[in-house]
C-alpha cells in the first residue's frame, strides 16, 4: 500500500496541473523479482489508492525483470528462478545481484484532449 | 501521449535513509531494523535482553505498530527509553518508512544513547523494501510459523545480516527439525548469522547480545 502511494504521488507529480482535468489511461511499471511487490496486491492497492484521482482506472503495465544473478566465484551470470541462491555451474553461494531489485516507474500514458494536449506538449 | 518518468519509486525513501545514516555515523551510534511476522517474539526478545546490553551500553527503541502502544508499554517496564509509531495517522502502513523512523529518532535524545533498535511493525513482506538508515538488519522467525518461511519470503532473509530462530522451546512438540530453519535461511543468504533462541527461557540470547555490542563497539569506533 505505502508503495501504491508512491507511485501515485511520482505520477502526479508529473502530470500538468498535478493532475487537474487529466485522464490518466495506463502506468508503465518495471518490477523486479526480488521485491516486496505481488503484482496482484498492488493492482488492488493502486485501486483503492487512485480513487477520486487522475489516475482512476487506469491500467497498470508491469514489466517483470528477472532476477540476475553473476557468481563471485566463477563469473558465470545466470537467472534465479527458485528462491535459492547459488551458482548453477558451480554451486557457490558468492553471488552479486545484477538486477531484480528494481521497483521503477517508467512512463505515464494520457488520454490526449484539445486544450489539455497544447499543455503537455509545453511540459513535454 | 505518453510522458517520461523513469523514477525509483522508493527514492524519496531512499533519500531520507541515507541523511539518518550520515547522522548515525556522526554521532557513532548503532541502529538495528528488527523485522519478522507478527507474534514471531520481536517484543519478547528485547524485554529479555535490553536488561544485559544496558549494563554496558545505553540503548534506546523505536516501536511501530499499526495501533495500541502495548509493545512500548511492554518495553518501557526495561528502564530503556522508548518511542512507539502508530502508523495508523499515516494510513495504517504495514511496515516503517524512512521519515517516519527519523521522526521517532528526533523524540529520543540521542546523545545519550549508543544504540537505537527499532522494533517494525510485524510483516515479513514490506519491510523489508524500505531503507530506514540502519547499519544492520535482523529477522525473526518462530519455529511455529514453519521452516518453510525462508523461501516464501525471500526477500527479507536475504538481505538481513542476522536471523533469530526463536521459541526453540517449543520443538519437542512440532513436528519439524530445528536444523531446517537454518537450511532454508542459508539457501536464501548462505552470510547470515544465525541464532537459535528461546525468548522465553532465554537460551541462545547471550550470544546474539554479545554480537550486537561487538557492532556497537566497532561503530562507536
Amino acid at each position: 500500500m505505502g508503495i501504491a502511494m508512491e507511485v501515485m504521488r511520482i505520477a502526479i507529480d508529473h502530470l500538468p496541473d498535478q493532475g487537474q482535468g487529466i485522464r490518466v489511461i495506463a502506468l508503465r511499471l518495471k518490477i523486479g523479482k526480488l521485491t516486496a511487490v505481488i503484482p496482484e496486491t498492488f493492482r488492488f492497492c493502486m485501486e483503492i489508492v487512485t480513487k477520486d484521482t487522475a489516475l482512476e482506472g487506469a491500467r497498470i503495465i508491469i514489466e517483470d525483470v528477472p532476477l540476475l544473478v553473476k557468481c563471485k566465484d566463477c563469473g558465470e551470470e545466470s537467472q534465479i528462478n527458485e528462491p535459492s541462491f547459488f551458482c548453477p555451474k558451480c554451486d557457490s553461494p558468492r553471488l552479486e545481484i545484477l538486477s531484480g531489485r528494481d521497483l521503477c516507474l517508467e512512463s505515464i500514458e494520457v488520454e490526449e484532449t484539445g486544450e489539455k494536449k497544447e499543455k503537455l506538449r509545453d511540459g513535454d | 501521449m505518453e510522458i517520461k518518468v523513469v523514477r525509483k519509486v522508493l527514492d524519496v525513501n531512499d533519500t531520507i535513509a541515507e541523511q539518518t545514516r550520515g547522522m548515525l555515523k556522526e554521532k557513532g551510534l548503532f541502529l538495528i531494523n528488527m523485522m519478522g511476522s507478527p507474534g514471531a517474539g520481536k517484543t519478547s526478545v528485547l524485554e529479555k535482553i535490553l536488561g544485559a546490553i544496558n549494563k554496558e551500553f545505553r540503548a534506546g527503541v523505536v516501536v511501530g505498530d499499526i495501533a495500541t502502544t502495548w509493545d512500548s508499554d511492554r518495553l518501557s517496564q526495561t528502564g530503556v527509553p522508548v518511542v512507539q509509531i502508530n502508523t495508523e495517522p499515516f494510513g495504517g502502513d504495514c511496515h516503517l518508512t524512512a521519515n517516519v523512523v527519523k521522526e521517532g529518532l528526533n523524540q529520543l535524545d540521542l546523545s545519550r544513547l549508543d544504540l537505537v533498535i527499532v522494533e517494525n511493525v510485524g510483516n515479513l513482506v514490506c519491510p523489508a523494501e524500505f531503507d530506514i538508515g540502519q547499519d544492520s538488519r535482523a529477522v525473526v522467525l518462530s519455529v511455529t510459523e514453519g521452516e518453510d518461511k525462508p523461501i516464501k519470503y525471500p526477500l527479507v532473509f536475504r538481505i538481513s545480516n542476522t536471523a533469530l530462530v526463536n521459541k526453540i522451546d517449543l520443538i519437542p512438540h512440532l513436528d519439524v527439525e530445528l536444523k531446517s530453519f537454518s537450511q532454508n535461511i542459508r539457501a536464501i543468504n548462505p552470510d547470515m548469522k544465525i541464532f537459535e533462541v528461546s525468548s522465553k527461557t532465554g537460551q541462545g540470547l547471550d550470544k546474539w547480545v554479545k554480537w550486537l555490542k561487538d557492532q556497537v563497539k566497532a561503530k562507536k569506533g
